[in-house]
């Protein structure tokens, strides 16, 4: 037992019903090379102070109960051996719930949010079936595989309380949600994608509010990489022809309308074409600073005057979009 | 003497555009460390995830060709935006890892006579300096040292998440403890702020569709670097750049509290120390005005 490592666990502690302020309380171990977080946290409890509280059930990565952040990454307990967090943060690891304003009980927290976002994309298959089929209902392996990683999830909140637009924004689904949503979208066997395209559609609260800043991804224990899920389900809106024409539809498919005319991304036009005219004001304090300054001219965004330069070889680009688009607005 | 380092510059829209001063300012730290770089001026927009959004494949396609033109010339593609660097390393990996998808893309591109091969690779400068230029010579070039700023890195996200897809390119930058852009203050003998906002998303990216949101996240990475004693900001990312620099009236406004940071862009910083004239790294085209920077 050489590799034994002597550490401290400042822990967060609070209890919704007693407490006014959460506390931290540091607890000193000795940890060896195999022991996982949840170890850890099993002796708090059993050596320290047995009032100690966290969820844990299956010990396998599968029931998804003991998702918390150490050092603010999301860490799923029984997954993650301690010593290789002690490597990245230090001797001293943080041990705090996944959310700390959504605590009941020191680790335990609230997940209301999290299963009305769930259960709001219909995360189940929506089929008519036939009580006395004839035949089995096939799927092919490669229609399998569209959704077999997206199908891991153990619904343990780590992406979903890692995203930070949903920090800010109670209304954005999240992506564990939207994941799921993606997952019985491109089942064969479903019927309901078209509705939970739309529902994932909605400004505020569907895949356009995602601000891409790929926290889910790393936060994903089963490595699922919802992101690329939420991706996914803003080409289905095109190719499904759900998508409607937004600002954020038309922010996304606007980006043509400058790469066709100069090879870049018109940052003037591509403001104007997804605010629409009308919604122009609310951008002209900006543009009058950006101008000030010589970021844009005075007759950046006007049509036929060319402020922008152009790429060289531009058919080829011009060319590349004619026959490789496969998706419209 | 060890040989020349040439790199072929993807240079992105905004260099082009709004912010002229990170494209200035990169060209003028090549000069100084004496990298050759050759702009790829063929190359269009990475589509910057958006475009993504709305067709994936063609967005394929798309930065297959810019990518190809850097292999016409055997030389690394470097970026100057993390968002480019995500998008192109993005394309580059699904193409390499399925023979299938870039058949279908080189089918395409054969219309316009190129084939995307897969052998450049694709960088961020930032992580060029480091790994292949190397901090000791970057150190050893420093005239104007940085000492008397505490900086604040702003990593940007496209350049750390997701780290699977970065780790070759960024020398296994840890996303939760990244260090490239801290170490690089240090070399330039600058203080570099230690804050928990420094991985954090800017908001750049809902701009448009959800304000409030982008907003409060540019809003809590500013006010955290205030709070922490920094002078200025810096970050490798030029949309990054935009949304903290251009926005911090109306951040200000949201967050309840005035917001002013000088934001510079990564080479800016270098250039600075290498010896460059404010002028000359074109801090005149920043909102937030970074004035006496060698002196402040």
């Amino acid at each position: 037992m050489g590799a034994n490592k002597k550490i401290t666990l400042k822990t967060f502690r609070f209890n919704a019903e007693t407490d006014y302020l959460p506390y931290y309380k540091h607890y000193e171990m000795e940890v060896g090379k195999d022991e996982l977080i949840l170890d850890l946290l099993n002796r708090i409890k059993w050596e320290h102070d047995g009032s100690f509280s966290y969820r844990r059930s299956c010990r396998h990565g599968i029931c998804g109960a003991c998702a918390i952040k150490v050092n603010g990454k999301a860490t799923l307990a029984c997954k993650q051996n301690a010593l290789e967090l002690v490597a990245l943060f230090g001797d001293e690891l943080l041990i705090e719930p996944s959310s700390t304003k959504r605590v009941i009980k020191d680790m335990i927290i609230d997940k209301s949010d999290f299963w009305e976002k769930h259960a709001a994309v219909k995360p189940y298959v929506v089929s008519n079936v036939d009580p006395r089929p004839e035949a089995e209902s096939k799927q092919s392996i490669a229609e399998f595989n569209n959704f077999l990683d997206s199908d891991l999830c153990v619904q343990c909140g780590a992406c979903h309380y890692s995203c930070p637009a949903l920090e800010v924004n109670d209304a954005f689904l999240g992506p564990a949600a939207l994941n799921a949503a993606y997952r019985f979208t491109v089942d064969t066997r479903d019927e309901a994608g078209d509705e939970r395209l739309s529902i994932t559609a909605q400004g505020g609260s569907g895949v356009w509010d995602c601000v891409k800043c790929f926290e889910c991804a790393e936060a994903c224990p089963k490595e699922i990489n919802p992101i690329e899920k939420i991706g996914k389900l803003h080409n289905l809106q095109f190719s499904r022809g759900v998508a409607e024409s937004n600002i954020a539809t038309r922010h996304a498919e606007g980006f043509l309308r400058g790469m066709k005319k100069t090879g870049y991304l018109d940052e003037a036009d591509i403001v104007t074409y997804s605010e629409g005219y009308l919604g122009m004001y609310k951008h002209l304090g900006t543009a009058f600073k950006m101008m000030r300054v010589g970021k844009i001219h005075w007759h950046s965004g006007i049509p036929f005057i060319n402020s922008i330069p152009k790429i060289k070889n531009l058919d080829e680009v011009q060319k590349l979009i004619e026959i490789s688009q496969t998706n419209k607005l | 003497m060890s040989k020349q380092l040439h790199y072929a510059l993807f240079t992105g829209c905004t260099a082009k555009q709004s912010t002229p001063e990170l494209l200035s300012s990169t060209l003028a730290v090549a000069d100084k460390l004496g990298i050759k770089i050759t702009i790829l001026e063929e190359a269009s927009c990475c589509g910057a995830s958006h475009l993504q959004d709305f067709d994936e494949f063609l967005a394929h396609v798309l930065n297959a060709r810019n990518i190809c033109y850097a292999e016409k010339l055997g030389l690394t593609m470097i970026t100057i935006c993390n968002t480019c660097q995500l998008n192109s390393a993005m394309t580059k990996h699904a193409l390499d890892k399925d023979s299938e998808l870039k058949a279908r893309v080189n089918e395409k591109l054969a219309e316009v006579g190129l084939e995307y091969k897969g052998t450049s690779e694709v960088k961020h400068f930032l992580y060029t300096l480091i790994d292949e230029y190397g901090l000791d010579k970057v150190k050893d070039k420093v005239t104007t040292p940085l000492s008397h700023l505490n900086i604040a890195p702003f990593y940007g996200c496209h350049n750390i998440r997701p780290s699977e897809l970065h780790e070759e390119a960024n020398g296994h930058e840890n996303p939760y403890v990244p260090t490239s852009l801290d170490n690089l203050i240090a070399a330039l003998e600058g203080n570099p702020v230690n804050y928990e906002s420094k991985n954090k998303c800017c908001g750049f990216h809902v701009e448009l569709q959800a304000n409030h949101t982008s907003e409060v996240l540019a809003g809590n990475a500013l006010l955290d670097a205030i709070d922490n004693a920094a002078d200025i900001m810096v970050t490798p990312c030029p949309l990054c750049h935009l949304k903290m620099d251009t926005y911090q009236d109306s951040v200000g406004k949201v967050m309840g509290r005035d917001v002013k940071l000088p934001v510079l862009h990564m080479p800016q910083m270098v250039a600075l120390a290498l010896g460059c004239t404010e002028k000359e790294i074109g801090l005149n085209f920043h909102v937030q005005k970074a004035k006496h920077l060698h002196t402040a």
